[in-house]
């Protein structure tokens, strides 16, 4: 069995998901394997019913103490499905949720992990799968040893599934350890606001401290952003200086983006933010200073005063609407 | 109280990697104390100078060329130090459960850990850890407080930040933001020459099997077009609105 382990915001399936059934769908035939879908939550009976038009079969974990995102609860569910359909591989979003919890997996049920991987192949009786290290700078091959595997799949880089022969959904009832519940979750802070998730996003329109100051960048970035229904994401320089959040961060300590176009905006274009956004389809910068690194790995440039070409870029948008 | 601090040794995020005839060669490179891990050693320090009595044990699972970055660690006050030493490279979830022999044999309560590695792009060890030892984590953690028996945080999260309360012993995973890691000074970097680095085989607690193996590595930059786009603000915004559209078609 493949168990694909559903990501869900906001009472729908997050797109993330649809890309781990595309890799399950691809990994079913060369395992002999059929896939389960597994939703967990506190009220998901309609995302249970979402990802039952996808795959033959659904498991719903639906428990109060499942409403908040906490590692230890997951993996108990996790691996008491992944034992009692006896699983060949495990598929989480490499969220960082999923990176959260996929490894205290691998370790309960004694199984490799295949962490951030993106592609992974049967290759005779082992899977082989790649990622990226080095701050991705290097593309390197990683071969499962052992059977089951956990892997997770980093988001944005398959196609979503289309719907296939509605499955069924069945409960399942969660039973806790003492040690389940340990963590307790406190207040939390949502950045983004309304806007597409920045690793989901298409089009990701990124501000650096060219801006010069933080109502520059909400004057600039924002409306440009809403424009092209694109995510918003910013330089470690912008967060440090307390104009943006970390959650909108995109490099080494931030987020991991790779979207059809990064659009960069007064980015200088450090190695740290660089290996957050250099598997981009198309970069686009606008920088005043021509030796800024960021253009060397842009595909089109405009050396410019970011204040005057992004009102003239808006407007040109505009133009094709 | 013992608190250990996970140390890595990386290459320089501005080392440039050439490719070798496998994988990647990493002669010449310089190798620096992963920034990650330093933000751990910091909050510990900072845990004791806020009046919290504790032993600082900075702990390292790695070739030999680790030393370096393990005497760094111990340079920014670190009290002692062991080296788990060994060539043979281990997947995150196999070296988990072979640090947890270390934390239960030291009572340490806890664990710092670098948030994700810059040689491997990994954040999977600190998770792992806490789990081989039964413990609860927190990752991606930028502000941590410690109390009576609890630690009270604040971590990163996929749509922004939330505070987590878990019970110690605990792991904590480090993130950009959780403090300002100090230099070394030079007294102290000789003084560090004279702490305790006790060196340990890989196989101390047992066998040892990696779950994974890397079979290849290569540099893939990918090709880009570098076209510089000429003409005033508006010329060159036209112009790149049309490019972006017509020619890579992403918009």
């Amino acid at each position: 069995m493949i168990v694909v382990v559903a990501e869900h915001a906001g009472g729908k399936l997050r797109k993330s998901t649809l890309e781990l059934v595309t890799v399950a769908r691809r990994l079913a035939s060369g395992l002999k394997s059929e896939i389960t879908g597994l939703v967990m939550g506190s009220d998901v009976s309609p995302v249970a019913d979402e990802l039952a038009r996808f795959v033959p079969k659904v498991v719903v974990a639906q428990d109060p103490e499942l409403a908040e995102m906490r590692a230890e609860p997951l993996t108990t569910v996790i691996t008491g499905l992944c034992k009692q359909v006896e699983a060949r591989a495990v598929l989480v979003a490499a969220s960082r949720s999923g990176l959260s919890y996929s490894p205290r997996v691998a370790l309960r049920l004694d199984a490799p992990l295949l962490e951030d991987v993106t592609s992974v192949e049967v290759e005779g009786d082992q899977l082989v799968a790649t990622r990226f290290s080095y701050l991705s700078r290097v593309t390197e091959t990683v071969r499962a040893l052992t059977w089951p595997v956990v892997m997770s799949v980093k988001p944005n880089l398959f196609p979503v599934a289309q719907a296939g022969t509605p499955g069924l959904a069945e409960q399942m009832r969660p039973s806790w350890g003492e040690s389940d519940l340990r963590v307790q979750v406190g207040e939390k802070q949502t950045g983004q606001g309304g806007r597409v998730a920045l690793e989901e996003a298409d089009v990701v329109v990124a501000g650096g401290r060219g801006l010069g100051s933080a109502e520059g960048f909400a004057a600039l970035v924002e409306p440009l952003a809403d424009q092209l229904s694109a995510g918003v994401a910013s330089t470690r320089a912008v967060v440090d200086a307390g104009w943006r959040t970390y959650a909108e961060q995109v490099g080494q300590t931030g987020k991991t983006v790779a979207p059809k176009l990064y659009l960069a905006l007064g980015v200088s274009g450090a190695v740290q933010h660089l290996s957050g956004m250099n598997r981009s389809t198309i970069v686009a910068a606008i920088n005043k200073d021509a030796d800024a690194p960021i253009f060397k790995v842009a595909d089109y440039g405009i050396v410019g005063d970011v204040h005057a070409v992004v009102p003239a870029l808006r407007a040109a948008l505009k133009e094709l609407e | 109280m013992k608190i250990i601090t996970i140390i890595k040794q990386v290459p320089d995020a501005e080392a440039r990697l050439h490719p070798a005839e496998e994988g990647i060669d990493l002669d010449g490179v310089t190798f620096v104390i992963d920034g990650m891990d330093e933000y751990g050693v910091e909050e510990a320090l900072r845990l004791r100078e806020q009046g919290f009595d504790a032993e600082i044990i900075a702990v390292a699972l790695g070739p030999q060329r680790y030393e370096e970055a393990i005497r760094t660690a111990l340079a920014l006050g670190a009290d002692r130090a062991i080296h788990i030493e060994t060539d043979t490279v281990l997947d995150p979830i196999t070296q988990a459960k072979v640090l947890s022999n270390l934390v239960s044999e030291e009572e340490a309560e806890l664990v710092f850990v670098g948030g994700k590695q810059a040689d491997w792009d990994s954040a999977a060890l600190g998770p792992a850890l806490a789990e081989a030892l039964g413990w609860p984590h927190s990752d991606w953690t930028t502000k941590l407080d410690i109390g009576a028996g609890t630690l009270t945080v604040t971590h990163d999260t996929d749509e922004g930040q939330e505070d987590l309360s878990l019970p110690l012993p605990a792991v904590i995973t480090t993130q950009q933001g959780l403090n300002e890691p100090r230099y070394p000074t030079l007294p102290n970097i000789m003084k560090a020459k004279r702490k305790e680095l006790k060196k340990l085989p890989l196989d101390q607690w047992g066998g040892v099997q990696a779950k994974t193996a890397v079979v290849g590595e290569a540099i893939q930059v990918r090709e880009r077009l570098n076209r510089v786009i000429e003409g005033d603000p508006v010329e060159a915004a036209r112009e790149l609105v049309r490019l972006l559209r017509e020619e890579a078609k992403v918009l």
